[in-house]
């Protein structure tokens, strides 16, 4: 074991050696492979240079661009469906105004309406109330007279028979009007 | 040499970033396809798999990978729009070409036994000369020789302006050395450190808590990792803006 760590640290130093001999230890400082490191470097570069802006950068930039586009035009037309949204709550509001307004009229013209046919028909029966009695006055008037003219009849009828019955004749003429005077004495 | 064979440990914390060639063959000459080259592979797959497969939907509502990818342009895009300001917009690319680059292959050098590319002067010197050089370049085409305007400070008393003019222009041509060191310093120390105390992992008592410190480590290392990534972007804005800017800070 020791001597195959022995022997591998000798095998790596012998290869270093090489390098060491002219850089003094450091693979840095060997001045030999740096023609070879600066020109894979300077092919390195260009590649990653043509990579770059032959594809990356204008593809990511495309992207980004497009990305910007997209958000900008989402928030344009979220303020759009906003304002729209604003401007239906408005005439929504305003419907609403019509119709109480409208409905507040109704009311007031069926209250109107309703007034003025309970009025007429207040004045209708009034006027068959009125109508009514001026018959049943009528009638009564009637009565009575009719009443008074019996009252005569029999008034002059009952002393007529009165006064044949004490045996006296008495013209027809004469109890009549004895008994008017009597009924409006 | 002696002292590591009679302990047992195989402690060679600087052997991760040994530059091998991948198909055999000891020269390693510019165009020699080595474990370099493998890795900086790897990390434009990935680069690609992500940035590309990963929005391939183009989705509005987008998927998790999708998604990355916009975090990662978006993260960059406003870095150098508040840096750089309106006009080094147009730079973006390039910008977004260093953050990846660094970014993935410093998360790639994490992965054990891979090869960290980020973690070599060579190429993060090459990646901060090429912003300093392509800044200062920008700067005199841009702002012509008002650029050199930069160094001297209008605001500063007239007799200590050529002394700040000095240490400013000093300052410039240590940009790209602090800009590069910075990053492979990082790199390079996290994972070397790593390995020395993986290393000890061998000595059974002290194996637990090594596992533990590493964990610990690791953790630390993938903070640096996008840290440095994110640090070495901003710095490349900060310096973009001077050529962009005009001659004010």
């Amino acid at each position: 074991m020791a001597t195959e760590a022995q022997d591998a640290g000798a095998v790596t130093h012998a290869a270093a050696g090489h390098e060491a001999a002219a850089s003094g230890g450091m693979p840095q400082l060997d001045i030999t492979t740096w023609p070879n490191q600066i020109f894979w470097l300077l092919v390195t570069l260009v590649a990653i240079y043509l990579i770059l802006t032959r594809v990356a950068l204008p593809r990511i930039s495309a992207v980004l661009a497009e990305r910007r586009g997209t958000i900008t035009n989402d928030l344009a037309a979220a303020e759009e469906l906003k304002q729209k949204a604003t401007e239906a709550e408005a005439a929504y509001n305003k419907a609403l105004a019509t119709a109480r307004t409208e409905a507040a009229k109704i009311v007031a013209a069926a209250r109107a309406e309703i007034e003025a046919d309970l009025a007429k028909a207040t004045a209708k029966a009034d006027a068959d109330i009125e109508a009514k009695t001026a018959v049943s006055e009528q009638r009564i008037a009637e009565i009575r007279a009719n009443s008074i003219e019996s009252v005569t009849e029999v008034a002059k009828d009952t002393a007529k028979e009165l006064v044949s019955a004490l045996g006296g004749a008495a013209d027809a003429r004469s109890i009549t009007a004895a008994v008017s005077a009597r009924l409006k004495g | 040499m002696s002292e590591e064979a009679s302990t047992g440990f195989h402690i060679d914390p600087m052997g991760q970033f040994i530059v091998k060639p991948l198909f055999g063959g000891d020269h390693i000459a510019w165009y020699t396809v080595t474990n370099v080259t493998m890795w900086m592979a790897v990390a434009v797959v990935v680069i690609a798999a992500l940035l590309v497969l990963g929005t391939r939907r183009r989705a509005i509502v987008p998927s998790r990978s999708q998604s990355v990818a916009e975090l990662l342009y978006g993260f960059i895009y406003n870095m150098v729009e508040e840096v750089t300001g309106h006009e080094g917009v147009k730079y973006f690319p390039y910008v977004m070409t260093l953050f990846l680059f660094i970014l993935f292959s410093n998360l790639l050098g994490l992965l054990p036994m891979s090869f960290t590319t980020t973690s070599h002067v060579a190429v993060t010197l090459t990646l901060a000369m090429l912003v300093f050089v392509g800044v200062t370049v920008l700067g005199f085409v841009k702002n012509g020789i008002g650029f050199l305007g930069m160094f001297w400070v209008a605001s500063a008393p007239l007799v200590i302006r050529p002394v700040l003019a000095v240490i400013e222009i000093i300052s410039y041509f240590v940009r790209p050395v602090s800009h590069s060191i910075r990053l492979a310093g990082n790199l390079m120390a996290g994972h070397a450190v790593i390995k020395v105390i993986a290393g000890f992992a061998t000595l059974a008592v002290a194996s637990p808590v090594i596992v533990g410190a590493v964990t610990a480590i690791y953790a630390l290392e993938l903070l640096v990792a996008c840290v440095q990534a994110y640090v070495f972007t901003i710095l490349t804005c900060v310096y973009l803006r001077d050529a962009v800017g005009g001659a004010h800070h």
